[in-house]
């Protein structure tokens, strides 16, 4: 049964959409803000985790004996510290190794000490006894049968039949419809290709850090930077064995997700030591920890056919996606199968993916995960096919673009979308018309993500002196804060600078999702939206007593409660601040809430251009000129949307050119550093020009999507198609170094199959 | 009567078929009765799904009615970043 639209189509709004000061501003330019690691606590204790040297190894013992001796030494935690009951084993197993370490870094065992000094004195004390295993940190390889297993009970789910014998491959998963084969039989040409893709992590510049403080009653409180203290406290609850009520979570400032902090890595086991040691822990995750023990996005191996009619119909597309996700079951491979074609409406589509277990860290989100390495994929071959049948690549996609009421590659049909007008404005930019220089390419390509909503619940205060205290359950990783409070100064009527939004404890608002999913504006602020409108039927109610008339005959106008009907009388409006100076009078304090679980996100659609020129000398890339055009549906604050937008643009090229989990025949990874994993800085990049399209979302009342996932699922394939276009040879393997792009130049010269530079054609 | 579609590589969890017609007023006794029809479909359930009903997205739907022409996807959880 369709709901009806929520949608408020003839809305005027008048603040959203603006771009006010951000309300973080000032406290992070003069280090004011707290992060992760600037709580502390009297008798405060250092944490510190003792980690695997091995890929793979059995645990025949550990001797922690020595190490609690030392003095400063308050606390040792292993395996045994937490609860084997717990309803997620992975989680538990990632968080302390149980039995085996599965990868180089894996928490074996964690110390609370004085100092950090006496901690790190400590690790070395604890005598762990491995079994050294073979290991396997390649995909493909650890899908042979043959290859080192990590769960020897571990048979693929999803095969029919089911196999009899355990691998590494935790699931195989299909998604399609029509039939494939009668499709490309209809096609004048077919390109098929395989893809590779390295992990990369999120790369945030704030590593993992925790304060825990758990006191005799067993009651703790915990301070960290996460994007989900509510799925923190659950989390830290259930590995811990207490009752959800006994922990408050708060969330600090963060600096920097992406995806990459929505689970829980030392939490647990700071709040174990701190059980242990009856003393407040820190632990702050170093550098090489955050790459070693954190969760890196998988690497992928991807094949993908499609067909297509000489006037540019797409006929029918297939892909083969293989992800591994480290450690544990649970790559994003399906959302990579679901979303690789959801940009065309085809009529015969199949794609099949396999979850692969290998010696890595446990994967974790990474901004649209699975999706960019999908799109890279599908988006190279599309800009192939279209050269191959000479159609400009954006009027290939036009042709065969999904819009409302087309079935998606995953299924359902899609309801109002905007990826038309993201090509059509990609087209009528000045950046895709412009010349290109000599050994430059432009590359172009389109991204899906798919947005959700889920559980939210706000609270809404409205202050003695009438300003309003907005308490939100997502912690702010892109601006939420800005936006929350311009939704509710909307609704209300007043200032934006009237509003202060805060990230409330878990102990102070019902459970809130993890903000992930590019869902916080979207669910967090239809939250908002809804406490405003409770808020303001109280305020009425308050103006009715006080002039002595029904609640039913006052109307919220302009941030003034009016008197309205013909039996209401003669008022002056009271202002919000009228009425909450009488407040005590009137009943007491006045507080608007809404608890939702948030369904109707709307999904969302973007498209890249992308102008890379590469040196023939030494197969360096650098990208010359970027343009982003996303569908918003509606930009309640621009600034951060383009800001969003360049955001996944930057880490979309850092991805594409220079960024890779590196590791060496040991099985350890051979760059957990910012020298050696090499993120883009300002002077690698362009200005990332934006084009913010608004195409509403039926599902909300502005018309709001998500915005912060979508803009890294073209970058990968637009950069890729750019560079190809530039060197004159198919790039397929991420990223494009300088020697890899050398290689492929050099072999297609050798091979004679080099094609002429975009630029000088 | 909804129209359940299942993804593909659950059909090994109901005999092969993907779309089932389940009579049943709001999304948890779909499922419910799903699971009836379907055992070995619950472990995939409880593992997590996401819900398309007439095109929108969610993740939980609960209770939430279903008409006689009510078009309901079952695909694996949507995780985010």
């Amino acid at each position: 049964m369709a709901r009806a639209p929520l949608y408020e189509e003839d809305r005027d709004l008048k603040l959203v959409g603006s771009r006010p000061l951000r309300p973080d501003g000032l406290e992070k330019v003069t280090g004011r803000a707290r992060f992760g690691a600037d709580v502390s606590a009297p008798g405060m204790l250092v944490g510190k985790v003792l980690r695997s040297p091995h890929p793979h190894a059995r645990i025949k013992s550990i001797d922690v004996s020595q190490a609690m001796a030392l003095q400063g030494v308050k606390a040792i935690v292993t395996k045994d510290d937490f609860n084997a009951d717990s309803s997620d084993r992975n989680i538990l197993t990632n968080v302390m190794a149980r039995g085996k370490a599965l990868y180089e870094g894996h928490a074996v065992a964690a110390v609370a000490a004085t100092s950090a000094t006496i901690a790190k004195k400590a690790l070395k004390l604890i005598k762990v006894d491995y079994e050294i295993l073979p290991h396997v940190t390649d995909v493909e390889t650890a899908m042979q049968p043959g290859a080192p297993l990590l769960h020897e009970g571990m048979i693929t789910a999803g095969m029919d039949p089911a196999p009899d014998r355990p691998s590494n491959i935790a699931s195989r998963c299909e998604f399609g419809h029509g039939d494939v084969e009668t499709g490309f039989a209809a096609a004048d040409e077919i390109i098929e290709r395989t893809f590779r893709t390295e992990a990369t992590h999120q790369g945030y510049i704030e590593p993992h850090a925790c304060m825990a403080n758990v006191g005799p009653d067993g009651a703790g409180e915990l301070w960290c930077c996460t994007q989900g203290h509510f799925m923190v406290r659950n989390t830290c609850a259930d590995l811990l064995g207490v009752d959800v009520s006994k922990l408050r979570v708060t969330a600090s400032e963060i600096g920097g997700g992406f995806g990459g902090k929505t689970t829980v890595f030392i939490e647990p086991v700071a709040m174990a030591l701190s059980r242990k040691a009856g003393r407040p822990v820190k632990i702050v995750m170093n550098r090489d920890e955050v790459f070693k023990a954190s969760g890196p996005t998988s690497s992928t191996v991807i094949t993908v056919k499609i067909g297509v009619t000489r006037d540019g119909r797409l006929t029918a597309g297939e892909a083969e996606l293989k992800y591994q996700g480290g450690a544990f079951p649970g790559s994003p491979v399906s959302l990579g199968a679901m979303s690789a074609f959801s940009c065309y409406n085809m009529e015969h589509v199949r794609t099949i993916g396999y979850d692969v277990v290998t010696n890595r860290p446990k994967q974790a989100a990474y901004r649209a995960p699975g999706a960019p390495m999908a799109a890279y994929a599908v988006e190279s071959v599309v800009e192939e096919l279209a050269s191959r049948i000479g159609m400009d690549p954006i009027e290939l996609r036009l042709k065969n673009a999904v819009s409302e009421g087309d079935k998606s590659s995953y299924g359902p049909k899609y309801k109002r979308i905007g990826l038309t007008e993201t090509l059509e404005a990609a087209k009528a930019h000045e950046h895709y018309n412009a010349p290109l220089g000599p050994n430059q390419g432009r590359g172009v390509a389109c991204g899906f993500w798919f947005n959700f909503g889920g559980q939210t619940c706000v609270s809404l205060n409205i202050n003695i002196d009438g300003t309003v205290a907005l308490a939100v359950g997502t912690p702010d990783i892109g601006g939420s804060r800005a936006s929350m409070g311009l939704m509710a100064a909307e609704e209300l009527g007043i200032g934006y600078d009237q509003v202060r939004t805060i990230i409330a404890d878990t102990s102070s608002l019902g459970h809130n999702d993890v903000t992930d999913g590019s869902r916080v504006t979207f669910a967090s602020g239809l939250a908002t939206i809804n406490a405003a409108r409770d808020a303001i039927k109280k305020l009425c109610a308050r103006a009715a007593r006080m002039w002595g008339i029904d609640e039913e005959a006052v109307v919220w106008e302009d941030g003034h409660a009016k008197p309205a009907g013909e039996n209401a009388g003669e008022f002056e409006p009271l202002s919000l601040a009228q009425i909450a100076a009488e407040a005590e009078q009137t009943g007491g304090p006045i507080a608007g809430h809404y608890e939702t679980n948030a369904g109707g996100a709307g999904v969302s659609f973007a498209t890249h251009i992308v102008d890379a020129e590469v040196d023939p000398e030494t197969g360096r890339v650098h990208v010359t000129r970027y343009t982003v055009c996303q569908d918003a549906g509606k930009a309640v604050h621009p600034s951060y949307v383009e800001g969003q937008f360049q955001g996944g643009a930057v880490q979309g090229i850092g991805w594409a050119l220079n960024e890779a989990y590196i590791y060496g025949e040991d099985g350890r990874l051979q760059n957990p550093g910012f020298l050696d994993y090499r993120i883009p800085v300002a002077s690698d990049l362009p200005m990332i020009d934006t084009v913010i399209v608004e195409v509403p979302n039926p599902g909300h009342p502005y018309g709001v999507r998500g915005v912060g996932e979508t803009s890294i699922v073209p970058p990968l394939a637009a950069i890729a198609n750019a560079v190809s276009h530039a060197a004159g040879v198919r790039l397929t393997e991420l990223p494009m170094s300088p020697p890899r792009v050398l290689r492929a130049m050099d072999a297609a010269k050798d091979a004679g199959t080099a094609s002429k530079p975009q630029a000088a054609e | 009567m909804a129209r359940v579609i299942l993804w593909g590589s659950l059909k090994s969890a109901t005999d092969g078929q993907t779309e089932l017609d389940i009579d049943a007023p709001d999304m948890a006794r779909v499922l419910q009765k799903l699971v009836d029809q379907h055992p070995n479909l619950k472990p995939q359930l409880d593992r997590g799904i996401s819900i398309w009903i007439d095109g929108e997205v969610h993740r939980d739907p609960g209770y939430l009615p279903v008409g006689d022409d009510t078009e309901v996807y079952l695909l694996p959880r949507l995780t985010g970043g």
